[in-house]
C-alpha cells in the first residue's frame, strides 16, 4: 500500500537539480535558456558595436529622410519628394496587391485543376498533371522572368499602334489595348447623377445576399430547388441596367488611347504586375491542384455512392458532398500556400515590380546603405503578413471544421 | 535577383560576427588574389570574353592594383555586381575594392562610409532613344517610358530632371545593364538612360548602333572612380597611388612600350625615378616594394593606353577623350605628384 514513500521534507541537496529527475528537466530547461539569451544578448551587443565602428549605428532616421526616387505604380500618392517611409508604405501596398490577386487566381485555378486532374477523361486528366509537375518542378523565378520575356516578346509596342497604316489596333471593339508596357482596359467615369446608380448597384448585391438565404430556407422547408444563378444574375443586373436608363446614363467609359508615347486614359495593368501575378498564380496553383486532389481523394468513395444512390447529380455530388467535407483536409495545406505565393512575391524586382523589397529592401537600402535596418522593418513586415494570412485562414478552418455532436 | 537581399543579409550576418576593418592589404597577400567588384557586364569598362577573361576599363585598374600588391594583374577575382548589389558587396568584405562605373557623391562618401580613392572618368547622364521616335531634346520626352537602373545615381537624377523641368514619365526599374538592354530593344520602354559612356558601350554591342541617337542632354555629373572602405587608410592609400601611378604615367610618356627600359637604371627625369622606383622608396612608404608603380603601368599600360584600348576612338565603343584628357593636353585628369 505505501510503496510511494513521501519525498523526505528539509533534505534538499543541490545534487537533486542534476540526480533527481523530478527536477532535472527544469534545470536542463532552465540552462538552455540562459545559454540561448547569452548568444542573442552576444549577437545584439556585437552588432550594435560592429555597426558603431562602422560609423552605422542602427537607427531608423533615414525613413523620414526625402526618398529622391520615383516609383511607377502607386496605389496611394507618391513622389520623389516624399519621405523614405512612405515610398516603403507604397511597396509594400504593392506587396498586398499582387499577394490578393495571385492568392484569389491561384485558388481558382488550383480548384478547378485539381478536381480536373480527377477526371475521368483521359486527355484532361492527363493535361493537367503535365501542367502540375511542369508548375512545381520549376523554380517559380524563372516563371516569373519568362513570363516576363514572352509578354515582353509577343505584344507589341505603343508606337505600333501609330500612323495610318499601324501594324497593330486595339482589341476588342477599339476598348483595350495590349501592348508590351501593359495592358490598358477602359475605366469607368462618373457624371452628377450616379450617385443613385452605386446604390442600386450595392443594393442588388445585398438583394442577392438575403434572396439566397431566403432561397436556401425555402429549400430546406419545402425542397424545392430554385434556379437561384440565374435569378441572381438578373438581379446583379437588371435593375443597375434599368437604373442607368432612368437616371439619363450618368454613368460613361473612359477608353484607353494612345496620347503621345504612351495609351493615356483607362486602367493601365503594368507588364511587371501581370507578369508577376501570373506566374504566382499559376506556380502556386499547381501546388494548390495538388491539395485540393488529396483532399477529394480522402472522401471515402462511399459517400459519392451514396449521393449517387439517392440520386443526386455529378455536380451537386461534388458542390454538395464531396467538396465540404475535402475543405477540412485542404484547408490548412492551404494556408501555407498562400504564405508562399506571398513570400515568392518579393521576387518581384526580376520584372522591376516595385513591391517592398523593391522599394525598402532595393532602392531604400542602397541609397541610404542602411542595411540592418532595412532588413529589420523587411522582416517584421512579411512576418506581419503571414501572420495575419494564418490568423485569418485559422478561423476560416474553426468554421468549417468537422464539429462533434 | 535577390542578391541585394542577399548581400544585405551577408552585411547584416558579418556585421553580427565581428569585422575586421583594418588590413586588407595583409587580407589580399594572406588571399593571394584580389577581390574586385565590376559590373555584370558592360562592354569597355568591364566583360568577359569567350574565355571567361575580363577586359575593360575598369578591369584594367583592378589589374594594376593586383600587379602592384601580388605581383601578377591576374590575380584577380572579379565579382560581378549590380548597381544595387555592389556597395553591401564592398562593406561586407565580400570584394577589397569597387571599380564599377560608379559615381563618387557626398552620401556614398560620407553617409555610406566608403572612400573614393579617386576619379578614372569624368561622366555625366545622357539619354538615349531609338530615331524612329523623332525626339531631338530630353525635354520632349513628357509622358515616356524610362529604363532605369535601381540602385544608382541615375534614377534620383532623372526624378529630379523631370521634376524641375514639370514632365512626367514612366520609370521601369531594372537590375543589370543587360536587362535594360533588352528592355530597350523590345521596345518596353521608350528611353535608356544611364551614364553617357554607358550608353556609348551599349549603343556599340547593337546590332544597328545608327537607329539610335543620344539626346544632347547632359543633366548631371557623374565622377566615376574606384572606392574602398571607410577605415582602412593604407589600403586607400594603395589603390589611390596606383591609379595615380597610371595617370602620372601618361603625363611622363611613361608606356607599356617603354617601361622596361625606362625602369632598368635611374634616368634624368626625378619624378620618373621616383614612380618607377629607381630613386627613393616610396613602395615602402606604402607597405609595398620599389617595384608596385613599375609593375601596375606595365600590366595594361598608362591611363592613355587603357583608355585608348578599351573605350578609345579606336575602339568599338569610340569615346573622345574629352574631359578625360589629361591636364596637359585640356583635360581633367589630373594626378598629384610623386614625392
Ligand atoms: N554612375 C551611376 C550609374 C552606374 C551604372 O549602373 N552604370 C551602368 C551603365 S553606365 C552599368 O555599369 N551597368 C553595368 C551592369 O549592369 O552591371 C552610379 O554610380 O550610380
Amino acid at each position: 500500500m505505501s510503496a510511494i514513500t513521501e519525498p523526505e521534507k528539509g533534505g534538499f541537496q543541490i545534487s537533486q537539480l542534476l540526480y533527481d529527475t523530478r527536477y532535472r528537466s527544469m534545470t536542463i530547461q532552465i540552462i538552455a535558456l540562459i545559454g540561448f539569451l547569452l548568444a542573442v544578448g552576444w549577437l545584439v551587443r556585437n552588432a550594435g558595436q560592429n555597426l558603431a565602428d562602422l560609423g552605422k549605428p542602427l537607427g531608423f532616421d533615414f525613413l523620414w529622410d526625402q526618398a529622391g526616387y520615383d516609383i511607377n505604380q502607386r496605389l496611394i500618392e507618391y513622389n520623389s519628394t516624399m519621405s523614405h517611409g512612405r515610398a516603403a508604405i507604397v511597396g509594400l501596398l504593392n506587396t498586398l496587391l499582387v499577394a490578393f490577386l495571385g492568392c484569389v487566381t491561384a485558388t481558382i485555378i488550383g480548384v478547378a485543376v485539381g478536381i480536373m486532374r480527377l477526371s475521368k477523361n483521359w486527355l484532361i486528366s492527363k493535361l493537367m498533371t503535365v501542367y502540375i509537375e511542369a508548375f512545381r518542378n520549376v523554380p517559380v523565378l524563372l516563371w516569373i522572368i519568362i513570363t516576363m520575356a514572352i509578354f515582353i516578346e509577343i505584344f507589341p509596342q505603343p508606337s505600333h499602334f501609330r500612323g495610318e497604316d499601324a501594324i497593330a489596333s486595339m482589341k476588342l471593339f477599339d476598348s483595350v489595348a495590349l501592348t508590351n508596357r501593359g495592358i490598358y482596359i477602359p475605366s469607368p467615369t462618373f457624371f452628377p447623377g450616379s450617385g443613385p446608380l452605386i446604390a442600386v448597384f450595392f443594393l442588388s448585391i445585398v438583394g442577392i445576399f438575403f434572396f439566397g438565404r431566403w432561397a436556401k430556407k425555402r429549400q430546406e422547408k419545402t425542397g424545392e430547388i430554385l434556379p437561384t444563378f440565374w435569378i441572381k444574375l438578373g438581379i446583379f443586373i437588371l435593375p443597375s441596367i434599368a437604373a442607368y436608363y432612368i437616371l439619363g446614363k450618368p454613368m460613361g467609359l473612359e477608353y484607353p488611347e494612345l496620347k503621345g508615347f504612351n495609351f493615356k486614359g483607362g486602367f493601365y495593368m503594368r507588364n511587371s504586375l501581370i507578369s508577376l501575378w501570373f506566374a504566382l498564380s499559376l506556380y502556386t496553383a499547381a501546388f494548390i491542384a495538388e491539395t485540393v486532389r488529396s483532399g477529394i481523394q480522402a472522401i471515402s468513395k462511399g459517400q459519392t455512392e451514396a449521393a449517387a444512390a439517392l440520386g443526386l447529380r455529378p455536380g451537386r455530388i461534388t458542390s454538395l458532398v464531396v467538396l465540404p467535407q475535402a475543405l477540412r483536409v485542404i484547408i490548412p495545406p492551404m494556408i501555407s500556400q498562400y504564405l508562399n505565393l506571398t513570400k515568392n512575391s518579393s521576387l518581384a524586382i526580376a520584372v522591376g515590380y516595385m513591391d517592398i523589397t523593391g522599394t525598402l529592401g532595393g532602392i531604400t537600402l542602397n541609397q541610404t546603405g542602411r542595411e540592418m535596418e532595412s532588413l529589420i522593418i523587411l522582416m517584421a513586415i512579411y512576418l506581419a503578413i503571414s501572420l495575419s494570412i494564418s490568423t485569418v485562414m485559422n478561423q476560416y478552418n474553426e468554421r468549417v471544421k468537422l464539429r462533434e455532436r | 535577383m535577390k542578391k541585394s537581399v542577399f548581400t544585405g543579409t551577408l552585411v547584416a550576418a558579418s556585421v553580427v560576427a565581428g569585422f575586421a576593418a583594418a588590413g586588407t592589404l595583409d587580407d589580399v597577400k594572406a588571399a593571394g588574389e584580389l577581390k574586385c567588384g565590376v559590373s555584370t557586364g558592360l562592354v569597355g569598362f568591364a566583360a568577359a570574353d569567350a574565355n571567361g577573361v575580363y577586359h575593360g576599363f575598369d578591369v584594367a585598374v583592378c589589374r594594376a592594383v593586383a600587379a602592384a600588391v601580388l605581383g601578377d594583374g591576374d590575380k584577380v577575382k572579379f565579382v560581378p555586381t549590380t548597381g544595387k548589389t555592389r556597395f553591401t558587396a564592398l562593406a561586407s568584405g565580400e570584394v577589397d575594392m569597387l571599380a564599377r562605373n560608379t559615381t563618387w557623391t557626398f552620401s556614398r562618401d560620407v553617409d555610406l562610409k566608403f572612400e573614393f580613392i579617386g576619379v578614372n572618368y569624368y561622366d555625366g547622364q545622357g539619354f538615349m532613344v531609338p530615331k524612329a521616335l523623332g525626339v531631338s531634346s530630353a525635354k520632349d520626352l513628357d509622358g515616356a517610358t524610362v529604363c532605369i537602373q535601381t540602385g544608382t545615381t541615375t534614377e534620383l537624377n532623372l526624378a529630379d530632371y523631370f521634376r524641375s523641368n514639370n514632365i512626367s514619365y514612366e520609370p521601369v526599374p531594372i537590375e543589370t545593364n543587360a536587362e535594360g538592354q533588352a528592355q530597350y530593344l523590345s521596345g518596353a520602354c521608350d528611353v535608356y538612360t544611364t551614364d553617357a559612356s554607358g550608353l556609348a558601350a551599349t549603343r556599340a554591342t547593337f546590332e544597328k548602333p545608327d537607329d539610335h541617337v543620344v539626346l544632347p542632354e547632359i543633366i548631371s555629373k557623374e565622377p566615376l572612380g574606384p572606392l574602398v572602405r571607410h577605415g582602412d587608410n593604407q589600403w586607400g592609400d594603395i589603390v589611390r597611388w596606383t591609379l595615380n601611378a597610371l595617370i602620372t604615367a601618361e603625363e611622363l610618356g611613361i608606356t607599356s612600350a617603354n617601361i622596361a627600359s625606362m625602369s632598368g637604371a635611374a634616368g634624368k627625369n626625378p619624378e620618373v625615378n621616383r614612380l618607377l622606383g629607381t630613386e627613393g622608396d616610396l613602395g615602402g612608404m606604402l607597405g609595398l616594394d620599389k617595384q608596385w608603380a613599375m609593375r601596375a603601368i606595365a600590366q595594361s599600360g598608362n591611363y592613355g593606353e587603357i583608355f585608348d584600348s578599351n573605350i578609345g576612338e579606336g575602339s568599338p565603343v569610340g569615346i573622345a577623350r574629352g574631359l578625360n584628357a589629361s591636364w596637359t593636353d585640356g583635360g581633367l585628369i589630373y594626378s598629384a605628384p610623386f614625392r
